[in-house]
């Protein structure tokens, strides 16, 4: 029997090895642990593309439709809107859209394919709330500066008509703007910016 | 006395499971000072309605459903078909409520008597986990109604962590499971609330009582008991935990559910603070409500997210809004405790801060408007300057000296001496001498006590001066 004392660098090494051992194992169960709480296969499913009629829309109406679970808002613009848009540039935070999340086709002024037809993600990009559409000039309660357009009632963040951020509120950027496309001149479908990229 | 089969019982119990060391070491012989207040009834009140909480939420959980198409209607159900499912409900929604108040109470007497200060850093911090446990546990709770409110505070709340760059989106999206809130959203939730987060509650409760319970409790004048002790080695300062500091938080406990009862029974919403209007209306995707507003305990901190005009800056602030009061013990410099012995400076900044987190609690449930916006950033720079200018102002107080001990500490020789001397002076002044015995003319049979009969005079004299001593150690 050995009574020279214990090896202590021996018994340091097999803590040390079981150690790392076991803090890789570990390491490799929190994957499926931590994984299995991401989006499931059937929601990443469910965001199929949604067809708009909107041969119905008189000028000015707002029409909500669900896309993804969030609401995608459809507005016909009357020419009185369009022409307001111009005159807000010095007001806005990004009037270019340089900053902000739209296809291609809607990456101009209007952020839309036709003018006339504005289509957006209805939720804030501060915190997600879903804006309300406040076409009016000037009421009273947002003061003389509105021309009209959607009033975050969780944070006060102020869009425009064309779903761009004022400046000194708490929304980073303009409203997200969906992919989508005409399919005839009256229908549009929400969630497919091309035919054969439907996804 | 003879060894009976319940005692024979009881005896192999113990030998086998220390619950008399445990309860002796934690009630009958854990001293505390003796000159606790009011504001020492929040910490068992805060245990009460945890209790309170787990009860009605298991209960609950029989009749609830976590699924997004079944929630609403199954709150509905315990309301109208469960018996006394109203009650069960009111009681866990009220609970919540009022777990906050008892909290903040419970937190504010710690900063006025500094509680949070050396040796009690990690009772502090422990604490302030708590109450960030219980926060995550009444945010999680409150989607689970699915009501409006539920819905769109939960999409406000899961937000913020999206604003944290690179890996916010996908955090964000992690934490909902779906793209937007979600049945999978309610389902974890659900999970969350009834399992994970009151684990952790009650495990932390658990480690600030016994880090408590390792350095005692701080008292009103700040001051530690354990540096007098008596002959015997208990604090001259300190009553046993138990019997003395149980019945009195029995009385608490006595005032606390009458209020608790009163709002239970005759104002369970509170006029919409306990239970929000909004949420009476199931949760639309399509549609926030014309004003969101958290529950009324998140109000002060959602103000000041949303005082700040930029996304990221403003999860920063309202992060930082809780995170100052993690290093509260590092922030404080001054060595006194008690606010009874601290200088002006430092009440008025605690005036000042009680008064901002008042006001920051108001305008979080009022809509935004520009004046109310600027009245928040005000009140945001008053609620952070109290603790970042902190190091440099408890340097400049000025504080009155604070004594050692409540009582001075007597040994046991001087506690008779003082007997000895006193006495005979006492026994004098509240007698006279019996007419009778001047023909005695024996000075030393005079001074006996059966020579002489009791005197009004002079009894008036001695409790006027004791009822004087009182109201002057009352001052």
């Amino acid at each position: 029997m050995n009574n020279k004392g214990v090896d202590k660098s021996k018994r340091q090494f097999l803590t040390t090895a079981l150690t790392v051992v076991g803090a890789v194992g570990t390491g490799y169960l929190a994957v499926p642990f931590l994984a299995q709480m991401q989006p499931s296969v059937k929601a990443m499913a469910a965001g199929a593309p949604v067809e708009v009629d909107i041969s119905k829309m008189e000028p000015g109406q707002l029409l909500r439709v669900a896309w993804r679970g969030k609401p995608v808002w459809i507005l016909n613009r009357t020419p009185n809107v369009l022409a307001t848009l111009k005159t807000l540039d010095s007001e806005l935070r990004d009037p270019l859209s340089e900053e902000s999340e739209q296809p291609p086709s809607s990456k101009n002024p209007v952020r839309s394919i036709k003018p006339e037809i504005f289509v957006a993600v209805g939720l804030c990009t501060h915190l997600g709330c879903s804006p309300t559409f406040r076409p009016e000039i000037a009421p009273n309660d947002l003061g003389d500066k509105w021309k009209g357009g959607f009033f975050c009632p969780c944070h006060g963040s102020w869009f425009d008509l064309a779903g761009r951020v004022y400046r000194g509120v708490p929304a980073p950027t303009n409203l997200v703007i969906p992919p989508y496309r005409y399919i005839t001149d009256t229908q549009i479908i929400i969630g497919e910016e091309t035919e054969e990229n439907a996804a | 006395m003879k060894p009976t089969r319940l005692t024979e019982c009881g005896d192999w119990v113990l030998e086998r499971f220390p619950i008399t060391k445990f309860w002796n070491e934690h009630m009958a012989h854990y001293y505390a000072p003796k000159n606790f207040n009011f504001w020492y009834f929040f910490g068992s009140l805060a245990l009460l309605v945890l209790v309170n909480q787990i009860i009605t939420g298991i209960l609950l959980t029989m009749n609830y459903k976590p699924d997004a198409k079944l929630a609403f209607d199954s709150i509905e159900y315990i309301m109208r078909d469960v018996p006394w499912g109203w009650l069960v409900r009111y009681m866990h929604s009220t609970g919540a409520s009022a777990f906050f108040i008892v909290v903040y109470l419970h937190m504010f007497r710690g900063i006025m008597y500094g509680s949070f200060k050396h040796p009690r850093e990690l009772i502090w911090i422990f604490g302030m986990l708590l109450f960030v446990a219980l926060m995550a546990e009444a945010f999680m709770g409150y989607l689970l109604p699915w009501g409006q409110m539920s819905y769109w505070g939960a999409q406000v709340i899961i937000s913020l962590f999206s604003a944290i760059p690179v890996i916010g989106d996908d955090l964000s999206l992690w934490i909902r499971g779906d793209y937007v809130i979600a049945d999978a959203t309610l389902n974890r939730f659900f999970a969350f609330h009834v399992i994970a987060v009151p684990l952790v509650l009650v495990m932390l409760v658990f480690m600030h009582i016994v880090a408590l319970h390792e350095v005692g409790s701080n008292n009103p004048d700040g001051i530690e008991i354990k540096d007098s002790k008596d002959p015997w080695g208990h604090p001259v300062d300190g009553i046993p935990f138990h019997p003395y500091y149980t019945v009195k938080d029995i009385v608490g406990v006595a005032v606390f559910l009458l209020f608790f009862a009163t709002v239970t029974f005759y104002m369970p919403e509170m006029g919409g603070y306990f239970l929000e209007h909004a949420n009476f209306i199931p949760a639309d995707p399509l549609k926030t409500p014309e004003h969101i507003a958290p529950v009324w305990y998140f109000t002060p901190f959602y103000s000041i997210l949303r005082a700040i005009p930029d996304k990221f800056a403003g999860v920063i602030a309202m992060a930082g809004s809780i995170i100052v009061l993690f290093l509260l013990p590092w922030l404080d410099r001054c060595k006194v405790k008690s606010i009874r012995y601290r200088g002006g400076i430092f009440k008025k900044a605690l005036l000042l801060f009680v008064v901002s987190f008042l006001a920051l609690g108001y305008l979080g449930t009022q809509p935004v408007t520009p004046a109310a916006t600027i009245l928040a950033r005000i009140f945001t720079a008053i609620y952070f300057g109290f603790f970042i200018l902190m190091p440099i102002y408890t340097r400049w107080e000025k504080t009155k000296p604070v004594p050692k001990s409540l009582t001075r500490p007597h040994t046991l020789e001087e506690h008779f001496h003082t007997l000895e001397e006193q006495l005979p002076v006492l026994l004098e002044e509240i007698t006279a001498l019996k007419p009778m015995t001047t023909e005695i003319g024996d000075s030393a049979f005079k001074s006996s006590f059966f020579s002489r009969r009791p005197n009004p005079g002079g009894m008036l004299n001695v409790i006027s001066r004791v009822a004087k001593k009182v109201k002057g150690s009352l001052d």
